[in-house]
């Protein structure tokens, strides 16, 4: 017995003493690397639209620098990020803003991650801004779209970035098709789900209709069905109810495909326009259950609309992501792998500009302030708050069926440049609408 | 008038969907005082179930009626198979303890279930909406209804008049509702208390699953599901009296007329709609609408 006790004790020695071991090589093995933690829903509603599909994206993006495989402009830009190989630690978003913001503090204070690209919900951005500026981390939020991170949250964000632009733009991009398209509609009302994203989207689309169609009547009783609710009967008999012909929803997810099965079974897309902002989370998905003929976006110039830009980065990660995942890549894809390319762009540049050392983390964050990068679909201008915000074009048009491909295309696209859809740099979004839009180039 | 039509159809449409996913939860909880949270991965688990088999049932040349048929097995599959499992297999070791414990183990195997979920069939929807498309719609002026929808009404009037029929006129449902009123008693008197409870249990699971199997070709089954419901399923319950099959009801039509009327009225305060009738009936009547008298023990 005794001996059995000793071996035990000189086991669990050993065993301690392997882990040490390991944890050591570990830890100089970091040490070569840039640990890169990539938040995104991998459970729960968000994650089929967004979470999953940003996941694959930043994948196929990670995988191609860390092999030194991206087609042109980053063919000459060498393996990984400033020469050190990404070690991406890809975990869940699911929970909420307080066990996030705690799994935030983790990841930096007990894992050594060296930066973040990721989060997909508001809610979580939200909570992440004050953090991630007080622990000093850089964090690159490529998809969550409310406009509060820098007009509310933190109007002078040092290590925080969104690289692509936010809810505004969707909401006048839309306004302006609308104009365009449907310069003698009567009336517009909507659906939106009652939480953050929902309500600004909404708001901005309703201030800019304002602003340019203002004789067009909004009506009193848009509606606002609970997030991930899944049953919208009384919803869609409002709407048929409703005088006015113009439907505007930012529906996303379950909640949107759901919503488009209980109205196609009730003939709603006859009776009314719809205008979908970010309905090509499901377009290929769906495939021919979605009703053609509806306005549709992808808050920018992703997913669906990407489809026909021909250039080698565009053709290229469509390749592959389909090759891997045997679905085209849609919005999520898109903004997730522009995230991951902003890292790319600013530890290359930062390392050039440093001799060819790596660069400290100021310096990563002074090359990517106000800088202008290629994403996959577009040119990314971080030339807003302070060079943290990003600034694309955006693109609006109509969902058809292509017959001969068998896959949904997107018809009647238009184009808006990023400085006449988002507001100007140092101007909050809502003051911006309120105030006419002064400055918009369109 | 038109509005008020839509009011009482969308209401009650809704408010039988309400009773589909909250009767199988009171059920349980009327019988054995279990507030049974993992109720939600029944219907989750109902509704993957059926979109799956329905979508592999319209791949085959079979009439297409038998997709309903699909949609029932679907339900009696997962709610005999996890009803057996659970209850035989976790619930019975707990019997003893405190309610407490038994909520966070019913927590907790719905937390796994959750996982168990996503192993089988990962995080991508399903889809099964050709029973919807076969039953076509119904036009009352500009008002268009599908008949699968309105279909919730019938179901949720068999269901409860099939419990209540059951509960009342046949020898079982006595000697449950003898169980209810009195566990002790009932097992002093020879009744086999373990057999009614897994019955009981059984009955239940299929039910939330029959709540599941049955929406699942009106929605997107997608992970998370679950979560919603159980939230909805215990305003409901708690609404009309745990444990109360005719509070169900009552809690059911209540909460869906009053939300249809807000959405066609107010629809701001939809969401409001439902936890301001749940906070004035506990500020009311604390034990629910129709909560079964209880017998103080001395």
């Amino acid at each position: 017995m005794q001996i059995m006790k000793r071996s035990g004790g000189i086991a669990l020695l050993a065993t301690g003493l392997a882990a040490a071991i390991g944890l050591t090589a570990g830890m100089a093995n970091a040490a070569d690397k840039v640990v890169m933690a990539v938040p995104t829903f991998l459970t729960g509603a968000g994650a089929p639209a967004f979470g999953v599909p940003a996941r694959n994206g930043a994948e196929v993006i990670i995988e191609a620098i860390n092999k030194g495989t991206l087609p042109a402009p980053y063919d000459k830009s060498g393996k990984g990020l400033a020469g050190r190989q990404i070690q991406a630690v890809i975990y869940d978003e699911s929970g909420g803003g307080v066990k996030q913001v705690a799994e935030f503090r983790n990841k930096v204070q007990k894992q050594g991650v060296d930066l973040f690209v990721g989060y997909i919900s508001s809610g979580t951005c939200a909570a992440i801004t004050p953090v991630a500026e007080e622990l000093k981390m850089l964090t690159i939020f490529p998809i969550c779209g409310t406009p509060r991170i820098f007009e509310e949250i933190n109007t002078n964000p040092k290590y925080v970035f969104r690289t692509m632009g936010h809810a505004t733009a969707d909401g006048v991009a839309e306004a302006h098709y609308v104009k365009a398209n449907m310069a003698d509609v009567k009336g517009y009302t909507g659906i939106n789900q009652n939480y953050a994203w929902g309500q600004d989207s909404w708001r901005d689309f309703d201030l800019a209709m304002k602003q340019l169609m203002p004789s067009v009547p909004a009506s009193d009783k848009a509606q606002w069905p609970k997030i991930f609710s899944g049953q919208y009967g009384a919803e869609i008999s409002a709407l048929m109810l409703s005088k006015e012909p113009l439907v505007h929803s930012s529906l996303w997810g379950g909640d949107l495909e759901a919503f488009i099965f209980q109205g196609s079974a009730r003939g709603l897309f006859r009776k009314k326009k719809l205008l979908f902002s970010v309905a090509d989370t499901s377009v290929y998905r769906l495939g021919k259950k979605v009703p053609t003929g509806v306005i549709l976006g992808a808050r920018g110039p992703y997913g669906i609309f990407a489809a026909n830009v021909d250039t080698p980065l565009n053709n290229w990660f469509r390749k592959v992501y389909i090759d891997r995942y045997s679905v085209p890549p849609v919005g999520g894809s898109y903004q997730a792998a522009q995230g991951v390319l902003a890292a790319k762009f600013a530890y290359d540049k930062a390392a050039a500009a440093n001799g060819g050392k790596f660069p400290s983390k100021d310096q990563v964050i002074a090359a990517l302030e106000g800088a202008t990068y290629q994403g996959i679909a577009a040119e990314v201008h971080m030339n807003r708050s302070n060079g943290h915000q990003a600034a694309t074009i955006h693109q609006i048009g109509i969902l058809e069926w292509d017959k001969d491909a068998g896959e949904p295309i997107m018809t009647n696209v238009t184009t808006f440049p990023a400085d006449c859809v988002m507001p100007p740099p140092g101007v909050n979004g809502t003051e911006w609408l309120k105030g006419g839009m002064k400055g918009a180039k369109c | 008038m038109l509005t008020l039509i839509a009011i009482l159809v969308d209401g009650l449409i809704y408010s039988s969907y309400l009773f589909m996913v909250a009767v199988g939860l009171t059920v349980i909880f009327g019988v054995m005082k279990i507030l049974n949270v993992t109720h939600g991965s029944f219907y989750a688990f109902g509704a993957y179930m059926s979109a799956t088999l329905v979508g592999i049932y319209y791949q085959t040349d079979l009439p297409e009626f038998g997709g309903f048929l699909v949609i029932f097995g679907a339900a009696l599959i997962v709610g005999v198979f996890f009803g057996v499992i659970l209850e035989r297999g976790l619930l019975r070791f707990l019997y003893h303890r405190d309610e407490h414990i038994i909520v966070l183990a019913t927590f907790a195997m719905f937390l796994v279930l959750e996982d168990v979920l996503l192993m089988i069939w990962g995080t991508d929807p399903y889809y099964a909406t050709e029973p919807m498309g076969l039953l076509g719609f119904i036009d009352i002026e500009v008002l268009s209804y599908d008949v699968y929808r309105l279909s919730f009404i019938a179901l949720a009037v068999v269901v409860g008049l099939g419990l209540w029929l059951g509960l009342t006129r046949t020898k079982w449902g006595k000697v449950l509702l003898a169980v209810i009123f009195d566990r002790e008693i009932s097992q002093a008197m020879g009744v086999n208390v373990t057999v009614v409870f897994l019955v009981t249990f059984v009955i239940g699971s299929i039910l939330g699953a029959l709540g599941g199997a049955y929406i699942a070709p009106t929605i997107s089954v997608s992970p998370g599901i679950g979560v919603e419901v159980i939230v909805l399923a215990f305003a409901v319950v708690v609404i009309g009296g745990m444990g109360s099959i005719p509070g169900a009801m009552i809690g059911s039509l209540l909460v869906g007329i009053s939300r249809a009327a807000a959405v066609h009225q107010f629809p701001e305060i939809e969401l409001f709609v439902i936890y301001a009738i749940m906070a004035a009936v506990l500020a009311f009547r604390p034990e629910g609408l129709f909560a079964p008298a209880q017998a103080r023990k001395i």
